[in-house]
């Protein structure tokens, strides 16, 4: 691997519950370079999450490393986090929970910046003002909504509000974890959207934390499948989507709900076909 | 509905607030000067709720006494918040031995009753006012230890605080940015309560002896002597008793009332 | 007659009179699978609490509801809760807090049992575990015995799945009955719960957002937006010829099969606009 901007080698991380040992990660391996846009798929409790939180210095592993554009972050201490801090940023599954339901929008977006941590990574000091209008503008929100409180907009918006704060300190890598899967389906596409332009604008490097394959084949190019803290497939998401090396793979593919609009319940369509239109069962008219 | 609880809170706290200011100015007769002649007089238009025992009209008295309930409500609350809260927050927040020592300390002083602390603080320093307030602050700093870990664990649950640490916020600014005003609404009811439970306290340990001493008029102090006349003069009690009550009633409304009033939450739309 | 028959349902909360539910009619035959898709807001909620005669005390009611010759309204609170369970009963969205942490999942299953049809423990206990085995459940003495913390989400929703079964009810409700779930046990708990409704004949009424979700478990399927009814129809015919502009934009913006990975997602707001209401 030449230019690895992540680099992760045998990371393993155990919880110990009272009683039982959980094994979180178990030696996984990762390379990611600088742009790429990495999917991480797998059920709940398959280890994706404790991998992202890893990566995001939010965790520490049991074993293993993990280097950041060279430099080793598995051991230093918060304090020397800086440099990871103003370029790895995270976005969360609900924005009802990672939104202070406390503090104005304003005040959510500048957090980054207002961090002593941060501000010394920062080449100039930082105007927290134009920066918080340029992010606003970035995600198309209004001006305005920086004096409001979070629980004053839709759930969609929220999510901005969130992808907004993850801008402020002009980060190199996004992390999205499940960014959509708290959304309804009719705001999905909006942020689905937000976070492609913003990728290719401002040259992002993405990884993207789903159990849906349509929502990350949508945003990577590359995908690694994990289950039970390992990873068992990793390739080019057009490789892994079409032709799925893994029995479990090609599950998690055919679970994706399609849209059924054949008659009989039960045998679902494949996508991108239409099945005829028959008249389904008699039940219901307005 | 919710308001009403408010109000009402409001109202009985703002009566006995009243209450104290007016005693700073102004009381119908001397609360403290003994007049022999008017031994338990029974309530008429000289004196609203009659005299007591030593002539001293009843009404005089509890206006002054509302004074030293204020007080040491106040006092003993400010004293519990301002250590018990930071510890709780402290607790919560780093976790692991921290959290141990300090839940295990709040226990051991949880088990100390404020009648013992005000015990051996009289038998020190002599029963005062300041003996009361001290001893009733300190046996509730674990309620407010506990009661702000509680809610401290609660907002470090959420993935605004894991939004915080990817931002490089430290502790501090992840305690009173996020934390303390998220706890703030918990907090405010604990005080409140825990306004109650000091009146209570207090007119208990002046009513043991523990507390202000006689001349000075508290509801507690009045209790006791009351108690003399039981079955002579049994609205002598009723007083105090009530004064008592009404302030503990209020402060206790205008918890729940604050809680719901104060999280922006509730008042979203359905 | 139809199961269920709701005519010029209108709900209005609190002082200011906001409508949640503004003039929907419509009716659900025995039998039948009738899908309420909108955005959380919609008044699709709302709409199911009505039916159950559970709406909080600050909501207005108009309109009439009809379920299995009942007209909810007029029912005594009394007369309501036997409706609930024997009747008509509901799975929820969030599975957790939907069963109490404190009792072993079992007892809380054969608690409906015993509510409604008064059985005794012994032989509630067999008709529990094999309802267990009945929604997928492939050890469900284990299950039984467990409390709830102790079950992953999809076993959990299968456990209320289980409770609002077990007495034969002639209508289920599902308000997002797989939205917390994993897109696997998504599937699993969709096709478990095609198969029960199947097995017992009963109606459903499924509430959603995601148009699929609806699709895989219903015949029928009605679109509402701010309160309203805006579309109803066959599913075949609603999500392959939508009419109303924001069905259609709907339906486009829920296929990401449909658009080439990295390109621009259709939106409704291509078809839809929300402010003036029409289409572009």
């Amino acid at each position: 691997m030449s230019e690895a901007l992540f680099r992760v080698e045998k990371l393993t991380r155990r919880y110990s519950d009272p009683g039982r040992e959980v094994l979180g990660l178990d030696q996984v391996d990762l390379s990611l370079a600088k742009g790429g846009r990495l999917g991480i798929v797998g059920e709940s409790g398959s280890g994706k999450s404790t991998l992202v939180r890893l990566l995001a210095g939010l965790d520490r592993p049991t074993s293993g490393r993990i280097w950041y554009e060279g430099t080793e972050i598995t051991g230093l201490p918060e304090r020397r986090l800086g440099f990871l801090r103003a370029s790895v940023q995270m976005v969360f599954q609900d924005p009802r929970s990672s939104l202070n339901p406390r503090m104005r929008v304003g005040d959510i977006i500048t957090e980054p910046l207002r961090s002593r941590l941060v501000r010394r990574q920062l080449s100039a000091e930082v105007d927290h003002g134009a920066r918080l209008a340029e992010v606003l503008a970035a995600v198309d929100l209004p001006a305005d909504a920086a004096g409001r409180f979070p629980h004053e907009f839709s759930g969609g918006q929220r999510q901005r509000i969130a992808i907004a704060r993850a801008l402020a300190p002009k980060p190199e890598v996004l992390i999205a974890d499940e960014p959509v899967s708290a959304l309804d389906v009719s705001v999905r596409a909006q942020v689905l959207n937000l976070l492609t332009e913003l990728v290719a604008d401002q040259g992002l490097t993405l990884i993207v934390v789903s159990h849906d394959l349509m929502v990350v084949r949508h945003l990577c190019d590359q995908l690694a499948v994990m289950r039970a803290g390992r990873i068992v497939e990793q390739g080019a998401t057009s490789d892994v989507y079409s032709a799925p090396k893994t029995d479990y793979t090609a599950a998690l593919l055919a679970a994706v709900p399609k849209i059924r609009t054949g008659a009989g319940r039960g045998d679902s369509e494949p996508p991108g076909r239409f099945g005829e239109p028959k008249s389904g069962r008699e039940g219901a008219h307005q | 509905m919710k308001k009403a609880q408010l109000v009402a809170g409001l109202v009985l706290v703002g009566l006995v607030v009243l209450a104290a200011v007016v005693s700073l100015f102004w009381t119908p007769f001397d609360p403290i000067r003994v007049v022999p002649g008017e031994r338990l007089a029974p309530p008429s238009l000289t004196h609203f709720l009659g005299t007591d025992g030593f002539g001293i009209d009843i009404f005089s008295r509890l206006l002054v006494g509302a004074r030293t309930t204020l007080a040491v409500g106040i006092i003993s609350v400010s004293l519990a918040a301002v250590f018990g809260v930071p510890l709780g927050m402290l607790a919560g927040q780093a976790g692991g031995w921290v959290d141990d020592v300090v839940m295990r300390t709040a226990d051991v002083v949880y088990a100390l009753p404020a009648l013992l602390l005000a015990m051996l603080l009289a038998s020190v320093f002599g029963a005062s006012t300041t003996t009361a307030m001290i001893a009733i602050g300190v046996a509730s700093i674990p309620a407010f230890a506990r009661v702000a870990r509680a809610g401290t664990l609660q907002v470090m649950a959420a993935d605004f605080i894991l939004a915080a640490r990817v931002s490089g916020t430290s502790r501090w600014g992840v305690a009173s940015r996020h934390v303390a005003p998220n706890i703030a609404p918990v907090i405010g009811v604990q005080a409140s309560v825990g306004f109650a439970m000091a009146i209570l306290a207090e007119a208990a340990l002046s009513y043991l002896g523990l507390g202000t001493p006689r001349p000075n008029p508290t509801w507690g102090n009045m209790l006791r002597d009351a108690q003399n006349y039981l079955f002579v003069a049994p609205l002598q009690a009723v007083w105090p008793g009530l004064a008592i009550a009404v302030a503990v009633l209020g402060f206790n409304l205008l918890g729940d009332g604050l809680r719901d009033y104060l999280d922006p939450r509730l008042r979203e739309v359905p | 007659m139809s199961l269920l028959e709701v005519r010029d349902l209108t709900v209005r909360f609190g002082r200011h009179r906001t409508v949640a539910v503004d003039g929907v009619s419509f009716s659900l035959a025995a039998g039948g699978r009738l899908g309420l898709i909108g955005e959380s807001g919609s008044g699709k909620t709302v709409t199911a609490l009505a039916i159950l005669g559970l709406l909080p005390g600050n909501a207005d009611l108009s309109g009439e509801i009809d379920l299995a010759g009942h007209r909810i309204a007029t029912l005594s609170e009394q007369r309501l809760s036997r409706l609930r369970g024997d009747v008509v009963s509901m799975v929820f969205q969030e599975p957790m807090t939907a069963l109490d942490p404190t009792m072993r999942a079992g007892r809380q299953v054969a608690e409906v049992l015993r509510l409604h049809a008064g059985a005794e423990a012994g032989p509630a206990r067999d008709r529990v575990v094999a309802m267990l085995a009945e929604v997928g459940l492939a050890d469900p003495e284990r299950v039984a015995d467990s409390f709830p913390h102790q079950l992953s989400g999809g076993q959990r929703q299968r456990v209320i799945l289980a409770m609002a079964l077990i007495n034969a009810p002639e209508l289920v409700i599902c308000d997002e009955p797989t939205t917390a779930l994993d897109v696997t046990v998504q599937a699993t708990v969709l096709e478990k719960l095609d198969q029960v409704l199947d097995a017992s004949g009963a109606a459903c009424l499924f509430i959603s957002h995601d148009l699929a979700v609806v699709s895989q478990v219903c015949d029928q399927v009605m679109v509402m937006l701010d309160g309203r009814l805006v579309e109803s129809g066959s599913v075949a015919e609603l999500f392959t010829n939508p009419k109303h502009p924001y069905t259609k934009g709907l339906v486009a913006t829920a296929r990401l099969d449909a658009v080439e990975p990295g390109q621009r997602l259709p939106v409704v707001e291509d078809f839809y606009h929300p402010a003036t209401g029409e289409s572009r």
